[in-house]
């Protein structure tokens, strides 16, 4: 053990720069350190939105800003590729302040990719502030919750919200969350009340709060940080975000793995210390 | 009064909610309705607030030269700033080719996404000098924090299918089992703490200033 006394001194500055070479290099080179095997959570969320009809109404909650775009947004964009595929329309909603601009985005790129409309096939009705309240209250009316869209067209005049009054004309809720409020709160005020089924990506650290409501039927699936998001995107055909994030992903795993292991080598823990601890 | 008022206003709204919840009369319900409306408008009037009290206290900071007065002053530059240049736009504020959204997608995204991204660095960091494997209880948090690394990307299969399993089973037994306890505690809780502020038994929302 003294022989790797001195990584004990050991700059840190040399650990951050091992963990930046191996995020960026798998990034850069794309090479496939193993195949990304999808897991029945993200099947879950994949036979939900694959057993919907054509002409389907869904409710799109962005919950996220992009704090955690590395975890959220390739969930996000599959999931609007995989609704817009199956000709399933989306009212695309977002309860973070910083959430509609990435909503837009997502829901361009799948109508540009998909030939769809704006209006006609999805809408972006963008941020509302209220948390919890805005969920309750769209129990009651969504339009009279979000008046207008996010360009400022009121709702009467869009296509696709002709007939939507509230959750019971909905027919699956996906909700892409980054924490409060998000899937939690979906749950609690619209799930257990309203009983529409529901999908979640949400981020990793996040996900055993989910599990809960996976296993007691209340979530239908659920994908966790961006691993789950690469195994919905291979569900999907659809490589993309996740998938090439997947390398940077395992690399860094194991890399801090082996640090807890090598900072226990280099100082390994005194017999008194761990009296102390218990 | 100034105690009476916001305890009767909590106790009427609290009231409401809990029965609006459960009972779809009409009566019930457009009180319920009504209720829900003002909420989100003085959800809405906090965010004045909340930019007020931003500015107020920073400006103060900045004007006395306080300690890392320069940060607030960026701070509320940036503030103004966007506010500005989103008011300035209007409605099409939000339209990919406005001023708002350049700033958008070139600072507030990039700045946001890296600050989380540095939690990379700092939990390599902690892995190397902090986390130490002092007693059996850090060794099983040692093992299943091994077993999670590993098991939930992509290269725990390729070491053995068992890997992803043990993850799975560590995350849908154990794990959640915890979790379920913590949310039943939790609920309890809310549920306590609902009870104690619709009667009025619980009063920090009302502490502080002239009404304490």
């Amino acid at each position: 053990m003294s022989g790797l006394g001195w990584l004990r001194n050991l700059d840190r500055r040399w650990l951050f720069l091992c963990v930046a070479l191996l995020v960026i290099v798998p990034l850069m080179m794309g090479f496939h350190v193993a195949p990304v095997l999808p897991g029945h959570r993200a099947k879950g969320f994949y036979d939900t939105v694959e057993k919907l009809p054509a002409g389907s109404t869904v409710l799109l909650a962005g919950d996220y800003d992009p704090g955690t775009i590395a975890e959220n947004y390739p969930a996000h964009l599959a999931a609007v590729r995989h609704l817009m595929s199956k000709n399933v329309k989306i009212v695309a909603i977002a309860l973070y302040p910083g959430g509609p601009p990435l909503t837009d985005e997502v829901l361009a790129i799948g109508a540009r990719e998909y030939n769809k409309q704006v209006g006609i096939d999805y809408v972006n009705l963008g941020y509302k502030a209220g948390n919890e309240v805005v969920m309750s209250r769209m129990g009651l009316s969504i339009p009279e919750t979000f008046p207008v869209d996010s360009r400022g067209v009121p709702v009467g005049q869009i296509p696709v919200m002709t007939g939507i009054r509230n959750f019971n004309d909905l027919d699956l809720l996906v909700n892409i969350s980054a924490g409060y409020p998000g899937t939690k709160e979906w749950v609690q005020q619209v799930v257990s009340r309203y009983h529409i089924p529901m999908v979640a990506a949400v981020t990793a650290v996040s996900a055993p709060e989910y599990y809960p409501y996976l296993q007691t039927g209340q979530l239908q699936g659920l994908l966790g940080g961006m691993a789950g998001a690469a195994e919905y995107e291979a569900l999907v055909k659809h490589p993309a975000l996740a998938m090439r994030g997947m390398d940077a992903q395992s690399l860094a795993h194991l890399f801090i793995a082996f640090l807890i292991i090598l900072g226990n080598l280099a100082s390994p823990p005194k017999r008194d210390a761990g009296k102390r601890d218990s | 009064m100034k105690r009476e008022i916001p305890i009767l206003i909590t106790l009427i709204s609290g009231l409401f909610c809990l029965i609006g919840f459960f009972v779809p009369h009409p009566w019930v319900r457009n009180s319920y309705e009504d209720i829900q409306t003002w909420a989100l408008i003085l959800v809405g009037l906090t965010y004045v607030l909340g930019v007020a009290n931003l500015l107020s206290v920073n400006l103060k900071s900045v004007s006395a030269r306080r300690t890392d007065w320069l940060y607030k002053l960026v701070l509320v530059a940036s503030l103004l700033v966007m506010m500005g240049i989103g008011f300035s736009e209007g409605d099409k504020y939000l339209d990919t080719t406005s001023k708002f959204s350049w700033m958008y997608r070139n600072f507030y995204s990039p700045m946001s996404a890296t600050m989380f991204a540095l939690l990379a660095f700092f939990i390599a960091s902690a892995a190397f000098r902090a986390f130490r494997i002092r007693s059996p209880e850090a060794m099983l948090l040692a093992i299943a924090a091994f077993i999670l690394m590993i098991g939930r990307v992509p290269v725990g299969n390729l070491i053995s299918h068992w890997v992803p399993d043990a993850a799975d089973w560590l995350m849908e037994i154990p794990q959640n089992a915890a979790k379920r306890g913590i949310l039943i505690g939790a609920a309890l809780g809310v549920m306590a703490t609902g009870i104690r502020l619709i009667l009025g038994i619980e009063k920090t929302y009302g502490s502080g200033g002239d009404g304490a």
